[in-house]
């Protein structure tokens, strides 16, 4: 399978001279198309870092991170958030959607800024679509943010993550905010897409229950790759 | 619109901010109804400062040119050690009906009227006063200052020997109309005159001193039997006056005034006015740009996280800046529109007050489509370039600090 990202000896400092610290020692890690994995580790181990920087939010000190087999690490900051708007979706611990605008538009706004704002109806129509299948009731996608629910809030986060159709799903702590119950929806969720869509999704997540139910465990301790196992197919093959 | 995203995140910006939204939009609001009420103040003050100046005066005289000491001697006979200068006699203007007609067929030329004029000593009783006879043709320069529109009393005649005083001068005199008095000149000449009319100029010199007669007794009691001592004009281009007659002055050999030369301290007072208004907008302008910079900074730093989504879903640095300056642009706009309704209240309500009071001194402000444009205009620039610096800032934060804000 071809590899969606690939980090080769990523090294990520800190600060500079006596006050410079590493946080990543030369980290090598492929994600391929179609996996589902969890990144795990205690706090200060580096995985926000290690999201950054396959996020392409963050430049790695050393080390080169290849997104879809192209180097990033020396591109232009432009063509670096264009890849991130076309190739990435993110989903943040708390929900981070903007205040100002409908559940729909939050879902809308970054295909909005890649087209210059022109809204087609079959836009509107596929993000309508979106919102349902992540659980949304119509009368609910016009609601702004504060209206709904967190489990609300974080399955718009997600459709806003899909809707553009990345390859890779970045999650940071996605159900940190969430009780139990919904947490085990939002997985599932994020299971569903990348079965019927083949998208990548890598989750960061202390809770070992939830990391138990991906395919693949990545554990990360003061900055590096500690264990990186496969779980068992958790899911009956078809 | 190429700029559809960036307007649709700037208007739901502003609507989010509220309060601070409808305080900034009201300190702009306030900034520019200031810029144009002062500026339609002092327009409309200074045009009727102008208008009055004009309304008693001719934009441009042609005056006789002035008697000059000539050498007499050879060269190589003597040197002249010192030359005298002549005193001014009154004098005609030479071949002036050919002139007259030169200048009534000039396309800058509105009216040209001869007049003659020149000292003498009003009497009655035992009353006396000193004078400025104004010989006219009624006709042609009442179509440069309109003293019939002044007339206090009386009426507008100066057929035969009737004449019209200055109000200031009928109380010296305590002459009513109907009422005769004697104009008596240096030359020994003297002419019994019937007042026909008692005017005011509101200019205190003029109210007091001055006499219109015809032209025909003035040219005898002055004794410059068809002879004319000036041509005043009129002129389409008030402000092109000193132009006008440098050019016939140079065209036709005469000596020609303006008004803006005789009234050179006026022109510069009002010069000067105006470098004050300009002053005061432009202050008024920075301080507006520094409240909108400020709410804008502000809201920059209240927006960090929101930022830090935008630019982690794929909003691009050019497009935020864009988003803030377009918010200041907004708030100019806005702010403006609101001002320019506030202007015109205030404008209106002065206007009323005016019309009412009707008093001396009231007059009517100066209002152009052209003021309220360019003060809508010079707002949204300002917007705009006070965003310039929260704008910049906004697309610099670095996405990975504005998500952990």
């Amino acid at each position: 399978m071809s590899a969606v990202i690939r980090l080769q000896g990523v090294r990520k400092t800190y600060g500079q001279g006596a006050v410079a610290q590493e946080v990543l020692h030369g980290i090598d890690l492929t994600l391929a198309r179609g996996e589902f994995a969890a990144l795990i580790g205690p706090s200060g181990s580096g995985k926000s870092t290690l999201l950054n920087l396959l996020g392409l939010l963050d430049r790695p000190s050393a080390g080169e991170v290849f997104l879809l087999e192209r180097p990033t690490s020396e591109m232009e900051e432009a063509e670096r958030t264009r890849l991130r708007g076309e190739a990435l979706g993110f989903v943040f611990q708390f929900h981070h959607l903007l205040a100002a605008f409908s559940a729909l538009e939050n879902v809308l706004l970054p295909s909005l800024a890649r087209n210059g704002g022109r809204l087609t109806p079959t836009l509107r129509v596929e993000a309508e679509a979106l919102l349902a299948s992540v659980g949304l009731k119509p009368e609910q996608w016009r609601r702004k943010p504060a209206e709904l629910s967190g489990g609300q809030q974080q399955r718009v986060a997600i459709a806003r993550a899909l809707f553009h159709r990345p390859v890779l799903l970045l999650a940071d702590e996605p159900t940190g905010n969430l009780d139990t119950q919904t947490a085990d929806q939002v997985f599932a969720l994020f299971r569903r897409f990348n079965e019927e869509r083949g998208l990548t999704v890598l989750v960061v997540t202390h809770d070992p229950r939830l990391a138990a139910r991906t395919d693949r465990i990545i554990e990360l301790v003061d900055g590096w790759i500690l264990a990186d196992r496969s779980a068992a197919p958790h899911h009956p093959a078809p | 619109m190429p700029l559809r995203f960036e307007a649709l995140l700037a208007l739901r910006l502003l609507r989010e901010g509220r309060v601070q939204t409808w305080l900034i939009l009201a300190g702009i609001a306030v900034g520019v109804a200031v810029i144009v009420f002062v500026t339609a103040l002092i327009a409309g003050l200074q045009a009727s400062i102008i208008e009055r100046t004009l309304g008693t005066q001719a934009h441009i005289k042609i005056v006789p040119p002035e008697e000059r000491a000539l050498r007499a001697l050879a060269a190589g006979e003597a040197e002249a050690i010192a030359i005298e200068q002549r005193a001014q006699r009154l004098r005609s203007i030479g071949n002036w009906p050919a002139l007259l007609a030169a200048l009534r067929q000039d396309r800058d030329i509105l009216a040209a009227a001869p007049i003659v004029s020149g000292p003498a000593l009003a009497r009655r009783g035992a009353a006396s006063r000193a004078v400025a006879l104004l010989g006219i043709e009624p006709e042609s320069y009442l179509r440069i200052v309109p003293t019939h529109e002044k007339l206090q009393a009386g009426r507008f005649d100066l057929s035969g020997d009737q004449v019209l005083i200055g109000s200031l001068l009928a109380a010296d005199l305590g002459a009513k109309p109907g009422e005769r008095l004697r104009l008596e000149t240096s030359g020994e000449r003297a002419r019994t005159v019937t007042v026909a009319g008692i005017f005011e100029l509101g200019v205190r010199d003029l109210d007091q001193r001055l006499v219109y007669l015809g032209l025909k007794p003035a040219q005898s009691l002055l004794d410059l039997p068809a002879g004319i001592t000036g041509i005043d004009l009129k002129v389409q281009e008030i402000f092109a006056a000193e132009r006008i007659a440098r050019r016939l002055q140079a065209a036709l050999g005469v000596q020609a005034e303006s008004w803006m030369q005789t009234n050179r301290n006026l022109l510069d007072a009002l010069a000067a006015q105006s470098s004050s208004t300009r002053l005061i907008s432009f202050f008024v302008a920075i301080s507006a740009a520094f409240g909108i910079a400020s709410v804008l900074a502000v809201s920059v730093v209240q927006k960090t996280r929101e930022i830090g989504i935008l630019r982690a879903v794929g909003v691009s640095r050019a497009q935020v800046r864009r988003v803030f300056l377009l918010m200041g642009a907004l708030v100019g706009l806005l702010g403006s529109l609101l001002g320019s309704a506030l202007a015109g209240a205030l404008i209106a309500l002065w206007q009323g007050a005016g019309m009412n009071r009707s008093a001396r001194g009231a007059f009517e402000l100066y209002v152009s489509t052209e003021l309220f444009l360019a003060a809508i205009l010079l707002a949204t620039l300002v917007g705009m370039l006070a965003a310039a610096f929260p704008a910049r800032r906004a697309a610099r934060l670095d996405p990975v600090e504005a998500l952990r804000a």
